[in-house]
């Protein structure tokens, strides 16, 4: 055949087909869009395992919809009507019955619950999975430490069904730090199976595959570019979901990302910049839920261990001195629930995040500054993340403004998301922003981290006030004894003294925004802010 | 055969050139890759044995060692961002750009050399000017620009195109794995739902990098049949009455071949760069969004291996070029 006559064939036989497939493809498409959810955000997981070393938070996502706990939380209501998880109410997922004693937890297993390779759950597989998690290091032992689930012995076979958590010491973040995403139960012996000397908890092949026995299985991934996720028919954890399918893309453009929603090829699209999401909610053909980070704040941070920032003074000024309506307006477009201005006189609460005293004051900022020895300002740096460039670039810019107008001359200083945790953990940057939020919503939990003087990571300030400690101990010790009266008085102890002191300024609360079709519910806001596939449906 | 294998070994020094220059390169970056995969939650410890665990508490000259002996093995490391093997990643995903960036290329050589030649044959007239305005138009927008333009046009607003969501229709499903060209591979296996759909993907990012690479492949066509067409044996051939296709095609464009293929390597190479951003815009899984996200995150293993990857791959495509030469004016064979 000659080189034209094949072309002619070739464009022949194309056209023809073009023709004629369209009305089976196209039937079997609608069917299997209306059971499959398109979720298209801007980066996927590294690691399909949370117990992964480096796994990032999309790896999160997998992890909590392919795997069981033994406990959950209920939902409740969230404060625009969303469904919110309920982080006192608790219900059973793997385990059917859990009996918290004195100093310790029984769990009674659901007897019909299977790994999605068909072997059956047993107490086995729950201690080996969470010896794994206080074992590998890095985050997940990091997060069962901070419920003071430290050591393996704490977790015993009592039988094949039942399974007893021994508490280290009377702790009221134990219960809910085995509802978060790390305490997942793994099927131990297809993981044992792949496992090498080398690599005995088997972290490369759950890199890879889920091993669970949760309502949702990995059938295909592709770094980068897309995971594929299947209902597991046989799932016991709770009501069978919906949703046959989950197609998860990343479409690195933002803009991309809003088109595909607004021309309803893509369902759910989360990581939109603050103005698409305002735009796309007045347009009204999309749903956008807007929901504040439980237990999280941005803040701008100051170290309080070198001059100016170790003046008190100084850092009253610089909180008076922040824009903070403008950064709600300009920056997040409305979508930010502000943290300023308590009215005077008005009572601190026992709630945490809550708003502080400070206003934009410029003549009182002045003043203070000079109080603290400082008339004509100083200079400084202020740096942030480039990788939320977004949020933080702008407001930086109007924080540097403002500081300006106080005599604070600030050159900004942008750090590369790679680097930024390297040069953050060094704690010697004068002034910065950044973002805290804890998993699980306690006040105690956040000034644990962020304010104790042991100096955790996340006290990015370097701060150390042996009142403060004596509030936060004292709040921790009542909280587990029930002792209602000591723990308010101290966490509005902590709460006051950390606004005094003002060694971070909470500028506000974020928030976390979902765009969805219209057809599409049943979005959840859970604590670690990532999607549940469990509960969507498609009409 | 001789002058291919001499060519060959002038190849090895300048890869040295390339592994030592890219590991060095990877080092100086600023960002510490321990840190950023120690996660938000890490303390110092976690950090540290992290790092160990990467080997990258090592002296440099170790970590260089190291790194040379495994890719003697044919090893080039594994990727945090994406935890999979670089290798396999670079398989996987070299195709999809390599596909892209000729369909690109070919697109663009069908607009602009038939553009160049009528330019240079009707020079001043109509032609020659929409020539000039289409290629400095092409060349300055920025390639994500026209590609978002190009979205925004054909996807938002008049719904013709596929949603830009790589290779294929979401609900498509890849073709049998034979080159890793979907347009090949589907129409090898006869599977024409997956051949509509690739190509319908294709036709967007493939406009946005012709649009980009018509400037240099016409302009230069058409000033390199300017000079042919005013030699000496093509007023001998019109003198001899050949009829002025024949001139045009058979004399005066053959001839004028040899800069134009150049200039085709050029545009090949730096087409394979712009295609990082096209690749974004269009949720493109090939080789340049991988390597910019390595890039971002200090991730080292995939950018040495996107490196030493292209640098095959531009010597290879040097040497496709030198030997095209010969076939297209012997006179170039003898003198090497």
């Amino acid at each position: 055949m000659k080189r034209r006559d094949f072309l002619k064939s070739a464009g022949a036989v194309a056209a023809t087909a073009a023709v004629s497939a369209p009305s089976v493809i196209d039937t079997a498409k609608a069917q299997s869009r209306q059971e499959t959810m398109l979720i298209v955000s801007e980066s996927g997981p590294n690691n399909l395992d949370i117990h992964g070393v480096g796994t990032n938070v999309p790896g999160y996502e997998v992890s909590w919809n392919c795997y069981d706990r033994l406990i959950s939380h209920e939902m409740k209501t969230g404060p625009s009507g969303q469904p919110y998880y309920d982080k006192d109410k608790f219900k059973p997922e793997l385990a059917e019955d859990m009996n918290v004693g004195d100093m310790s937890a029984t769990f009674k297993l659901k007897k019909n619950a299977k790994f999605q390779d068909g072997t059956p759950v047993t107490a086995k597989d729950v201690k080996w999975s969470l010896d794994r998690a206080v074992s590998v290091g890095g985050f997940p032992t990091f997060q069962m430490a901070a419920g003071s689930l430290t050591k393996r012995e704490q977790f015993v076979v009592v039988d094949d069904h039942t399974f007893r958590v021994d508490f280290a010491r009377k702790d009221r973040l134990t219960i809910p730090d085995l509802a978060v995403i790390v305490p997942c139960i793994i099927n131990s012996g297809l993981v044992k199976k792949n496992a090498t000397e080398k690599d005995p908890w088997g972290l490369e092949y759950t890199k890879q595959n889920t091993a669970g026995s949760g309502a949702y299985k990995v059938s295909s991934w592709v770094a980068g570019t897309e995971v594929i996720l299947e209902r597991n028919d046989a799932w016991v954890g709770g009501p069978l979901p919906k949703t046959k399918k989950i197609i998860w893309r990343m479409v690195p453009s933002a803009g991309n990302r809003r088109a595909l929603l607004e021309r309803g090829d893509a369902d759910i699209s989360y990581e939109l910049p603050n103005k698409d999401f305002v735009e796309l909610k007045s347009a009204g053909k999309l749903n956008i839920v807007s929901t504040p980070f439980s237990n999280g704040i941005q803040y701008l941070g100051m170290n309080v261990k070198n001059a100016p920032f170790n003046n008190p003074k100084v850092r009253q000024a610089v909180a008076y001195a922040v824009p903070y309506q403008k950064i709600v307006d300009a920056v997040l477009y409305g979508l930010g629930q502000p943290m300023y201005g308590k009215a005077p006189g008005a009572a601190t609460q026992v709630a945490w995040p809550q708003p502080h005293q400070y206003n934009t004051d410029i003549e009182k900022a002045k003043k203070l500054l000079a109080e603290a020895g400082y008339p004509n300002g100083f200079e400084t740096t202020l740096s942030f993340d480039l990788g939320f460039a977004t949020i933080n670039e702008p407001t930086a810019v109007l924080i540097q403004e403002s500081l300006g107008q106080i005599g604070i001359k600030t050159t900004i200083n942008k750090i590369p998301g790679s680097n930024f945790r390297t040069e953050l953990n060094k704690k010697v940057l004068p002034l910065y922003l950044n973002v805290f939020s804890g998993w699980l919503d306690y006040p105690e939990y956040f000034y644990i981290w962020c304010y104790h003087g042991k100096n955790s990571i996340f006290n990015t300030m370097s701060y150390q006030s042996k009142e403060m400690d004596a509030f936060i101990d004292g709040a921790v010790t009542a909280a587990a004894n029930g002792d209602k009266a000591t723990y308010e008085k101290d966490v509005k102890g902590f709460v006051d003294l950390a606004f005094t002191d003002m060694p971070r300024v909470p500028l506000f609360q974020p928030y976390s925004n979902v765009a969805m079709q219209k057809n599409v519910s049943g979005y959840q806001y859970w604590f670690h802010r990532r999607l549940d596939y469990r509960a969507l449906v498609k009409a | 055969m001789a002058i291919m294998l001499k060519r060959m070994t002038l190849i090895i020094p300048n890869l040295i050139g390339v592994i030592i220059v890219t590991f060095l390169l990877t080092r100086a970056l600023p960002g510490d890759p321990a840190a950023y995969f120690a996660g938000p939650a890490a303390t110092k410890e976690s950090v540290e044995q992290i790092r160990k665990s990467l080997g990258l508490d090592k002296p440099l000259i170790v970590q260089f060692g190291s790194y040379v002996s495994e890719l003697a093995h044919g090893n080039l490391g594994t990727s945090l961002t994406t935890g999979q093997p670089v290798l396999t990643e670079i398989k996987n995903r070299l195709p999809a750009s390599a596909e892209l960036t000729l369909f690109g290329l070919i697109l663009s050589i069908v607009i602009a050399v038939p553009l160049g030649i009528l330019a240079a044959v009707k020079q001043g007239s109509w032609i020659d000017h929409t020539c000039r305005i289409v290629a400095t138009a092409g060349v300055s927008l920025p390639v994500f620009f026209t590609g978002l333009l190009l979205v925004y046009v054909f996807y938002y607003i008049l719904g013709w195109s596929p949603a830009p969501l790589g290779r294929l229709d979401v609900f498509a499903s890849a073709p049998t794995q034979i080159t890793g060209f979907y347009l090949i591979d589907s129409l090898v296996t006869g599977n024409w739902s997956a051949f509509r759909s690739s190509l319908n993907q294709l036709l967007l990012p493939g406009l946005t990098l012709c649009i980009f690479s018509l400037a240099p492949i016409a302009r230069m066509t058409r000033a390199s049949m300017l000079t042919v067409l005013s030699s000496e044996f093509i007023r001998t051939a019109r003198a001899s009455g050949l009829d002025s296709r024949t001139v045009i095609i058979t004399y005066a464009f053959r001839n004028a071949m040899l800069p134009v293929v150049t200039t085709l390597g050029m545009v090949f190479s730096f087409l394979l760069g712009a295609n990082v951003l096209v690749e974004k815009v269009f949720a493109w899984p090939g080789i340049g969004s991988y390597a910019v996200e390595a890039l971002i995150s200090s991730d080292f293993a995939p950018v040495q291996g996107f490196v030493l990857t292209m640098a095959i791959l531009y010597v290879a495509l040097n040497l496709l070029i030198d030997l095209l030469y010969g076939v297209i004016d012997p006179r170039v064979r003898l003198e090497a």
